[in-house]
């Protein structure tokens, strides 16, 4: 389980590395959302997998052995929950781009780096 | 207690003018109340600081490695106060400057939340917690960047947003792994732990952090977005970001390679004094070619970074020091020079140099106000960047690193080069033809112009004063020094021990 969701995790960083390099807008948002993924993955798999252990302390207070680790899943619920609405963010301000400067290409977006 | 305030507060006043939505006129006055209790309270806050040394608290009285500790230390205090002061400056700006489509679209509601993020990250002590405030500031900074929909803001705002964005997600990475390594987020504790594990691997982490943080706060290789976008917005909003946002990123550097990666510290802090040195040179040399006033102060944000990480390189408590000392200076000065090109703009309407001229022969003491921060940045005494620059120069030959250290002073130099540039374009040339007919100062209202300038005037006092009586600033700063590089001092204070 290890292995495949870290070659999972991989293969979403390399496909959201190479999706925010391309031209288009939404291939752009979609690399942003592919990383934002391939992290909270990545927390979840180092966070150590246990298979069917209890996340808390029994009533009897005995602690058995390897048990479930919830902080991992406390703090991707948080960064989904963040990344959910700067992605929403990001994908209305795409659109709104779009409407204005008429083009969904990045490299004709050049005019606030251009030598005036 | 009071340490929770800084965060609260903004938090208060954002919701109020969330419930006064349908009243935008009286947004500015609440705003303004709302800024200067903040500033009250950062005073109180440096005042307990001053006597307490470190106060900690704890949310939710969760006991310290378990919950989220807050941490006011000297230079979470003093960033917290220089932020109030700056926030302050820009509320009175926006009064007189900000258009009311702007307000409507709730511009003074966004800049509290985006105080609440820049108090929050200063304060906190939790690693998570810190992207969390990151991710609050750099929302309500998107909006405010973007705000006003014209075609170069949305433009400057896209570069901003995907490369911010990228940041977080290496930074929640980096989190992750620092949590699998050591099985804690709260820094003290992380500061204590990371000492038990291989040190190659915190290596990786390290740069992970510096990555991250190094595109906040625009370090070479890393600072592409911040000219791309910084010239693009209102005039009020970059001056706050300009001054704000790009030193939240450092200060989260310095914590960080003070804190917990200091380990290996011929490594890392070695590859942030190189980065530096590059970061200084390629933000001057950046300003040389532009012929547009905020796009020569953008780049300038660049190379004074260089300056900041230089102390924070150089590792040693003198360099520290200045770090601190230039990270205060710079901040006050910066925010000031983006309010002059928006005074200028709002009388000639435009920021391109080669069009403005005249201005010192219309209006002589208000060239006086732009050539105290401008020779202030290029370091001239006895204004502050001469004592801030003079710190980290001195700290650099006291290790012998000669090369950063020529390499800051033909810095200092090109840097001088620049706002003579600005000052013979703006204020020394005539008049070209086009602007003539332009508005002139004195046809504005008259709560407009005191509006516009008294915020222009304090910061110039104060880049004054810090130059003049700079003693206790660098006694102050000395002291942050002392207190970063001793660890145990953090430590002990968060864990109660």
């Amino acid at each position: 389980m290890n292995l495949l969701l870290a070659l999972l995790i991989g293969v979403l960083y390399a496909a959201g590395i190479y999706m925010i390099m391309r031209r288009s807008f939404v291939k752009v948002i979609i690399g942003l959302i592919f990383l934002g993924h391939a992290a909270n993955l990545l927390i979840f798999t180092i966070g150590r997998l246990t298979k069917g252990s209890p996340a808390f302390v029994p009533m009897d207070g005995i602690l058995l052995e390897p048990f479930a680790d919830p902080l991992p899943q406390a703090l991707i619920l948080t960064a989904i929950v963040i990344g959910f609405g700067v992605q929403a963010f990001a994908i209305v301000l795409f659109k709104k781009a779009y409407q204005t400067v008429g083009t969904d290409d990045l490299d004709e977006m050049k005019s606030t780096d251009e030598l005036k | 207690m009071i340490i929770v305030l800084p965060i609260i507060l903004p938090l208060a006043f954002a919701i109020i003018m969330l419930f006064a939505w349908k009243i935008p006129k009286y947004h500015k006055y609440i705003n303004l109340t709302g800024s200067i209790l903040l500033l009250i309270v950062a005073v109180i806050l440096l005042n307990d600081i001053l006597t307490d040394k470190i106060s900690t608290y704890q949310m939710g009285n969760w006991t310290a490695p378990f919950g989220i500790s807050l941490v006011a230390d000297y230079l979470s205090t003093v960033m917290v106060l220089i932020s109030a002061i700056i926030f302050v400056a820009t509320s009175v700006y926006s009064i007189a400057t900000i258009d009311s489509d702007r307000v409507k679209f709730g511009y003074f509601p966004l800049l509290q939340t985006l105080m609440m993020g820049i108090n929050g990250s200063f304060l906190t002590g939790d690693v998570f917690n810190l992207y969390v405030w990151f991710e609050v500031m750099l929302i309500s900074s998107f909006v405010l960047l973007a705000l006003g929909g014209k075609k170069e803001q949305l433009e400057g705002a896209i570069k901003y947003v995907t490369l911010n964005l990228l940041s977080s997600a290496l930074f929640l990475a980096a989190v992750g792994i620092l949590y699998g390594l050591t099985g804690t987020l709260n820094m003290a504790d992380l500061a204590v732990k990371i000492t038990a594990v291989d040190k190659r691997i915190v290596n990786v982490v390290s740069m992970l952090f510096l990555v991250a943080f190094g595109i906040k706060a625009a370090i070479f290789p890393l600072f592409f977005w911040l000219p791309a976008s910084y010239h693009t917005p209102h005039s009020a909003v970059s001056a706050i970001f300009a001054g704000l946002l790009t030193k939240v990123g450092v200060y989260a550097l310095m914590r960080v390679f003070t804190l917990i990666f200091i380990q290996d510290v011929n490594f890392t802090h070695y590859i942030i004094l190189i980065l530096s040195g590059f970061t200084m040179l390629v933000g001057v040399l950046g300003a040389a070619a532009q012929y547009d006033f905020r796009r020569i102060l953008s780049f300038h944000i660049i190379s004074q970074i260089g300056y900041m990480i230089m102390g924070l390189g150089l590792f040693s408590p003198l360099a520290i020091a200045g770090g601190v000392f230039y990270l205060i200076h710079h901040i006050i000065v910066k925010t000031n020079l983006f309010f002059v090109s928006g005074v200028i703009k709002n009388i000639r309407g435009t920021y391109d140099l080669k069009k403005l001229g005249g201005i010192y022969k219309l209006y002589p003491i208000f060239g006086l106000l732009f050539l105290i921060p401008a020779l202030s940045l290029a370091g001239i005494p006895p204004l502050s960047g001469f004592w801030a620059k003079f710190t980290v120069i001195k700290a650099g030959l006291e290790l012998n690193e000669y090369t950063i250290v020529i390499v800051s002073l033909i810095v200092g130099l090109l840097t001088l080069y620049s706002m003579t540039k600005i000052w013979n374009e703006v204020f020394w040339k005539d008049e070209t033809d086009e602007i003539k007919e332009k508005k002139r100062f004195s046809e504005l209202e008259i709560s407009k112009r005191i509006f516009m300038l008294s915020p222009i005037i304090v910061l110039a006092i104060i880049t004054v004063i810090i130059g003049l009586y700079a003693e206790p600033f660098f006694e102050f700063a000395t002291e942050t020094s002392k207190q970063l590089l001793n660890k145990n001092i953090y430590i002990n204070a968060v864990l109660k021990r």
